[in-house]
């Protein structure tokens, strides 16, 4: 398969988003682009003189068969197909059903295993088209604000932000913030609480401007402690 | 003919007509019965909203009473369609207000609908009573307030499965006391709490109500006296059906459940508490449709639960059941015509559940009336595939999904063509595929050799060139929608098969090898077809020609190819400079 450098440029901002499942162009990883190549030329039969047996694929097929990588498979958008409020509702009742053992070890794996299945709204101050995030795909507060920032800010011709500067949306020193609505309607700053406490309690996000964030500004210990007796 | 029988005559003869094939042939005869069946034609199905013009159908039937249409493609159910795409019911309603001033019925599908339309809808029509909203979004309970107060003759209110901005319960509590009309309630999408009292008194002063579908969040111990108020539902659809285990509880759930005489189906069932389902059981053996999915308990109990239901006709459960289950579910429901199985942990890396290929082997062998599945997997063989097309040659829907989208026989390493080609090659009547798995061009060479009443095929992670998808256009004669993603799929097969296109309704093509070009070509070609290349990393046109689409959307229409309300993600072609995409 030819890649010619000219392809290669348009890839490269590509890769970076297999956790963001909206630009699908390399959403399947690998596999994708060792099969046909983003911008490549079309593949035909006459590929395959010898009939469907192609490297990759059988190299493919024998990754499948012998495990297949839950990681890999999170970060294909709509896959496994199912409808996101199934997805939902079968995390919701997996919690349900663990809320005796939330301090045991196994019950912590199963949660975080689960995950927060589904996507959750995402829109940003002064934009009218919200976005969807497959939170599924994160496992850290920096994944998550490197996928915003992506989706939001980047730079390609194609800016919703129109922003040329990267943004970082956690530390406080950029025009926005990021904020989530919890569970009792709250609205509150990312970043402050355990990842799968996040998780658990998260509705939507929000990215919205700093100066109309100021409620939210974590007072440290007394917020973490009233957070803590709100979730217990 | 024409002048000696009089218009009346023939008005009379066409409202015998209900199907929109006869209607339609009917308008063909010639000018006049075209004239006569347009102004007598109540109901309407548009199967793509934008594969015409609210101006164009109110033009031609100037007097409907119901109007049913569906928004975005399919694979919207699985977020490949970007937000903001459009299927917007808006512009439909408003144009739809002054023309239909006696219109009753609204069913959208996969629409954007507003809470400005809600409200639209509930001030224009008198005689409004239909509201069915499928997998709709865009509104929140404000807009169902309205409707809840101002449609004074409403029938149904059916939310299923959409998106709805959930506000507060309040909304119920907007039906008027004057409203008696309520046939049919389906709130099992919301989250929050209505007032339980407010519910109570609607079921109680609704007479006519035969389907009731609760959400989530009514408790156990408040069914009883709902169901109490309506012993004469056919479908109940419960809601969180667990609850402290206490005698009284049971029994008086018991008891209501014995007087539902005409009970046929049941669904909800969250967070189930199996000590709860015997209370059921009088009502069981006349079943015929079980929804399980949400009920996350071990198999023995939903075996319990099942074998009471000999006349269950459709099964919806999650894995939990097993194949031990299914095995069980075949000995005891011998009318079985439908059965899905979802995954109860799609993304764990081992299997939770004893669930295999065996389960679907089983039930194919013993329900001689099932026809219909859709069945989560971990494992496929090409011999089972063989077997269930053996057993059950009658299938019309066969959707397989195998949790790992390329996985091939687990026995052999091989592909999963045969298997697939013995379906397709043993149902003849087979009208809607999926697959998945290790798959070659070859079974897209069995598909178009044998399913020739396939209307619907999806496709995903399969094929090798575009001679598969090139036997799929060429060979499928029935074919109406196909959608693919991720597949080796582009141009040639494509730009072959342009005329076939203009006899679907739609083509989906996301993450395959369709160069921009290629769809500039085809819509220049094809002046009927709309083709929307759906890119959200900017113009098509400042990356080279040969480099592939995101996603390209190509579905015939009559009405303008330039829809007013596309988003600046979508390209399509541009009427007035023929050589360039605007």
């Amino acid at each position: 398969m030819e890649n010619s450098t000219v392809e290669k440029e348009y890839i490269g901002d590509e890769e970076l988003e297999l956790g963001l499942g909206l630009s699908l162009g390399n959403a399947s990883g690998e596999k994708g682009a060792a099969a046909y190549g983003n911008g490549g030329r079309i593949l035909t039969a006459k590929d395959f003189p010898n009939g469907f047996a192609c490297g990759t694929k059988r190299e493919r097929a024998q990754k499948s068969a012998s495990s297949s990588d839950p990681a890999a498979l999170r970060q294909v958008v709509g896959w496994p197909p199912i409808r996101s409020y199934r997805m939902n509702s079968l995390l919701s009742q997996a919690k349900a059903s663990n809320v005796a053992g939330e301090d045991d070890e196994s019950s912590k794996k199963k949660m975080n295993h689960g995950g927060h299945l589904g996507f959750v709204k995402v829109n940003m101050d002064g934009l009218p088209i919200g976005r969807k995030l497959d939170l599924n795909a994160h496992k850290t507060y920096q994944t998550l604000a490197k996928a915003l920032e992506e989706m939001f800010f980047s730079p390609s011709p194609h800016s919703r932000g129109g922003k040329e500067q990267t943004v970082k949306l956690l530390d406080g020193s950029s025009e926005f913030v990021l904020t989530y609505e919890d569970k009792e309607g709250d609205w509150m700053l990312v970043g402050d609480v355990p990842w799968g406490m996040f998780l658990n309690t998260v509705k939507r996000l929000r990215i919205m401007r700093t100066s109309e964030a100021n409620g939210l500004a974590p007072k440290s210990q007394e917020r973490n402690e009233k957070q803590k007796s709100k979730l217990i | 003919m024409a002048y000696s029988f009089p218009e009346e005559v023939l008005e009379h003869v066409f409202s015998f007509l209900s199907s929109d094939r006869d209607r339609n042939a009917v308008s063909l005869v010639c000018k006049s019965w075209y004239d006569i069946e347009r102004w007598c034609r109540r109901r309407i199905f548009v199967g793509n909203c934008y594969a015409v013009s609210p101006e164009i159908v109110i033009r031609r039937f100037p007097e409907l009473r119901a109007v049913e249409m569906k928004g975005k493609p399919h694979f919207a159910d699985f977020n490949l369609v970007p937000e903001g795409w459009g299927a917007y019911a808006y512009p439909w309603i408003a144009a739809m207000e002054e023309a239909y001033p006696f219109l009753e019925e609204i069913k959208l599908k996969r629409m954007v609908v507003t809470d400005e339309s809600l409200e639209l809808i509930s001030k224009s029509y008198k005689s409004f009573k239909v509201l069915v909203l499928t997998s709709c979004e865009g509104f929140t309970t404000d807009g169902l307030a309205s409707i809840a107060a101002n449609c004074r003759h409403l029938r149904e209110l059916d939310l299923r499965e959409s998106e709805v901005e959930d506000l507060s319960g309040h909304w119920l509590s907007h039906f008027p006391d004057s409203c008696t009309s309520l046939v049919s309630l389906n709130m099992s999408c919301l989250g929050s709490e209505v007032s339980f009292c407010a519910l109570e008194r609607l079921v109680a002063r609704s007479p006519n109500l035969r389907t009731l579908r609760l959400n989530r969040a009514v408790p156990l111990e408040r069914l009883a006296n709902l169901i109490r108020r309506a012993p004469q539902l056919v479908e109940l659809g419960t809601g969180a059906y667990s609850a402290e285990i206490r005698s009284d509880t049971f029994s008086n759930l018991a008891d209501a459940f014995s007087a539902c005489k005409q009970l046929k189906a049941l669904s909800g069932f969250w967070d189930v508490v199996p000590s709860y389902l015997p209370a059921m059981y009088s009502v069981c053996s006349g079943i015929t449709s079980l929804n399980l999915s949400y009920a996350a308990i071990p198999s023995s109990d939903l075996v319990k639960l099942i074998s009471q239901c000999q006349n269950l006709q459709r099964l919806w459960v999650l894995d939990y059941i097993e194949d031990s289950g299914l095995d069980a579910l075949a000995a005891s429901c011998k009318d079985l015509q439908e059965l899905r199985v979802f995954p109860s942990d799609p993304f764990g890396a081992e299997p939770n559940v004893s669930l295999t290929e065996q389960g679907l082997v089983s039930v194919s062998e013993g329900c001689p009336k099932l026809e219909s599945v859709l069945y989560f997997c971990r494992q496929m063989s090409n011999a089972a595939l063989i077997a269930i097309a053996k057993n059950r040659p009658n299938f019309i829907r066969f959707r397989l999904c195998i949790i790992d989208p390329q996985a091939p026989d687990y026995l052999t390493l091989e592909p999963l063509d045969a298997g697939f080609g013995a379906i397709v090659e043993k149902c003849k009547e087979l009208r809607r595929l999926s697959m998945t798995g290790l798959l070659t061009d070859r079974v897209f060479k069995y598909i178009g050799s044998h399913a020739k009443k396939l209307e619907m095929l999806s496709i995903a992670f399969a094929g090798d060139s575009d001679l598969g998808l090139h036997h799929v256009l060429s060979g499928c004669d029935s074919l109406r929608k196909l959608e693919i993603r991720d597949c080796p799929f582009g141009d040639k097969a494509l730009l072959a098969n342009a005329a076939k296109l203009e006899t679907m309704r739609s083509l989906w093509m996301s993450s395959c090898s369709v160069s921009f070009g290629a769809c500039k070509l085809l819509a220049q070609k094809m002046p009927r077809l709309n083709v929307e290349v759906i890119d959200e990393r900017g113009p098509p046109d400042s990356r080279p020609e040969g480099c592939s689409v995101e996603r390209a959307y190509v579905y015939r229409t009559v009405a303008s190819r330039q829809r007013l309300d596309m988003p600046d993600f979508v390209w399509t072609h541009d009427e007035d400079s023929s050589l360039r995409y605007s």
